[in-house]
């Protein structure tokens, strides 16, 4: 297993490796009878306003999802996926339930905690690769470092080690308008690995992008998880990405079905 | 990567609009510019004027004069330093659309007393001696250019007639504020033909132009002039020159506070423009700035990149608004020099050009700062796609 530069990979799971990934069993089982929880979902519900109505999202949720695992939330349109990823990863608030990760409560912290939690612990992929358009490849990939206390020189050599593992060392200087979809998507995964997070997450990756491209990031996002240990959660509504992870758990109407499908 | 480079490249994102933007800055500045010049040089004779000169005119009005007899008893009121005595004579060079303020006066004494008009020695002493000599200030002479040696010749509007001078000397201005398109001639000279002509408005002379030792006094030796000459046929009104210029400029206060609104009405036209044009670029980049947030930048660092922008447009415009400003000023004031012997743009036209900017892009970042930091980030990332 290889590490990222900044704070060191994470330990061997014993269910991710070279040749691991081929067969699928639907099992019925929780991955924490196996492994190491980073992500403890309690009691979680979350529901929106519009007006005076209440519109529930999530309801009750409870589930655990081990350390270095690749796991695909899948659900019909308005099933909760992408709130149930936004409160994983800091960016949305529960009403009520916790939501650990890493063993740190994150539904008690400040927003400004929350943003410092996020800027060394989370990688986000987004389905519009969502890159500042005015930034280099480069530019937008050092944009995460700025937070950090690290040097002109040595944010150079993260950014350049970033985008050397999703193979663009040579597009570095190009503008998000002159790469392609694909190519944009490996920029926004640079920057997400950037700060070697322990999180990645990922909503709907592959939406926006044609059949190849959409390959080639699932194959760099199988990669990260097997080489470099990455817990990541993926949002998607597209069967085949979701094969390419771990664990499948579907939403369905706010309500975490109770069976994950596994794949072996 | 700094975030300074990240609000030079917002700011030139939308290349047409930022420039109309700024366009419009730089108008309002301009605009904003040159009225208050024209306000500061409506003001420019009460700036001018001494806080150690009194002017004492006939009470009943200006258009009545006062007897000559008037200076001796003047000069022995304790206080006073030095007394002079002008008269306002209205003569019209070749046509009487060529306006010259000038006037009558007594040579030595005013001279004395108002060291801000400068002359060579030799110039000074030739007007002096020759009763038939004037003065001219740099800008009328130079308008008209006269040269030293030049004959001049006025005619007369309140005192009939034609009036040839000969021009003596040449005179600038001690301080930038002093007014140098005057032409100024022999009180003797004008006396002398009104004592052949109409003999009854001889030896009369229209304001006293007092010297005094302390300007701390000025209100108790004005009332001590006042005094001296209560209840003859000519009562005083004695005031400080700064006082007494000020009361031309009240006659024309309507329009003074007019050009003052319609200043202020610019800074507030173009804010409404650059708090448009911000508002629509925070609404289309929110989804950005949840990107960024979603990132672990905190809504002060959101704030820079849209203040930053505001006033990276608002202090371009002010920027190239002062540079027109001044050949703006100096265009205006070659056309309006009649009216407006001091034309120059100060440096609190300056200052408040910049502190308008400033406060323009202050205020035009505001809402859209606030609501940028305050969406919430998931909100924010709906809006992309």
């Amino acid at each position: 297993m290889t590490t990222l530069p900044i704070k060191g990979g994470n330990a061997p799971s014993p269910l991710v490796g070279e040749g691991l990934g081929e067969g699928c069993f639907c099992i019925n089982t929780l991955m924490t009878d196996l492994k190491q929880p980073i992500v403890e979902i309690r009691n979680l519900t979350k529901s929106y306003r519009r007006g005076i109505q209440v519109i529930p999202v999530l309801e009750n949720i409870n589930f655990d999802i081990p350390e270095g695992e690749f796991l695909a939330l899948m659900g019909p349109s308005g099933s909760g996926k992408s709130t149930l990823l936004n409160l994983i990863a800091g960016i949305d608030k529960t009403d009520t339930g916790t939501v650990m990760v890493g063993g740190l409560d994150i539904t008690s912290m400040t927003e400004t905690e929350l943003a410092r939690w996020r800027a060394t612990n989370v990688g986000f992929i987004f389905q519009f690769y969502n890159l500042i358009p005015v930034l280099t490849a480069f530019e937008n990939v050092e944009l995460p470092l700025l937070l950090t206390w690290l040097s002109r020189k040595e944010r150079r050599e993260h950014v350049e080690m970033a985008l050397q593992m999703v193979g663009l060392s040579d597009r570095m200087d190009h503008y998000p308008s002159q790469l392609s979809g694909g190519q944009q998507q490996r920029v926004a995964i640079a920057r997400a690995i950037v700060t070697d997070p322990t999180l990645l997450v990922a909503d709907e990756p592959t939406g926006d992008l044609d059949r190849i491209s959409a390959e080639e990031i699932l194959e760099l996002m199988a990669r990260l998880n097997r080489e470099f240990g990455k817990t990541i959660i993926m949002v998607t509504h597209d069967p085949h990405a979701a094969e390419r992870a771990h664990i499948i758990r579907k939403l369905e109407k706010g309500i975490l079905n109770a069976h994950s499908q596994t794949h072996l | 990567m700094h975030i300074l480079k990240l609000i030079f490249r917002n700011a030139l994102r939308h290349k047409l609009r930022t420039s109309l933007t700024i366009l419009g800055i730089t108008i309002a500045i301009l605009a904003f510019g040159i009225l208050r010049t024209l306000v500061s040089a409506w003001y420019s004779g009460v700036e001018a004027s001494s806080s150690a000169r009194l002017i004492s005119r006939n009470s009943i009005s200006l258009v009545f004069s006062l007897p000559l007899s008037y200076k001796e008893k003047i000069r022995q009121i304790p206080g006073v330093k030095g007394v002079s005595y002008a008269i306002w004579f209205n003569g019209a060079y070749i046509s009487e659309k060529n306006f010259i303020p000038n006037f009558a006066v007594e040579p030595k004494t005013f001279l004395e007393l108002y060291p801000e008009y400068v002359l060579p020695e030799d110039q000074k002493t030739a007007f002096i001696r020759d009763r038939k000599s004037a003065i001219a200030g740099r800008k009328v002479a130079e308008r008209f250019q006269w040269k030293v040696g030049d004959i001049i010749t006025l005619k007369g509007t309140i005192f009939p007639g034609t009036w040839d001078f000969v021009l003596r000397g040449i005179y600038y201005g001690a301080e930038k504020s002093a007014d140098k398109t005057q032409l100024f001639f022999h009180w003797n000279y004008l006396n002398e033909r009104l004592k052949k002509t109409t003999p009854r408005r001889a030896d009369q002379t229209g304001v006293y132009i007092i010297a005094i030792d302390d300007p701390d006094q000025a209100a108790e030796i004005s009332e001590a002039v006042d005094r001296t000459f209560k209840n003859s046929l000519a009562e005083t009104l004695t005031e400080t020159e700064k006082a007494f210029q000020m009361s031309f400029v009240t006659m024309t206060e309507a329009i003074v506070t007019v050009i003052q609104l319609v200043s202020f009405m610019v800074i507030i036209i173009i804010m409404a423009v650059v708090a448009n044009t911000m508002a629509m670029t925070a609404r289309e980049r929110i989804g950005e700035y949840a990107i960024m947030k979603t990132l672990g930048f905190g809504g002060w660092h959101i704030a820079i990149l849209i203040f930053g922008e505001s006033l990276v447009i608002t202090m371009t415009g002010c920027v190239l608004g002062i540079t027109l400003t001044f050949p703006g000023a100096e265009y205006f004031g070659n056309t309006m020099g009649n009216f407006f012997p001091v034309f120059d743009v100060s440096a609190m036209t300056l200052l408040l050009d910049v502190a308008a900017s400033f406060f323009v892009g202050l205020i035009a970042a505001a809402f859209p700062t606030w609501h940028a930091v305050n969406i919430r980030i998931a909100e924010g990332l709906r809006k992309i796609g």
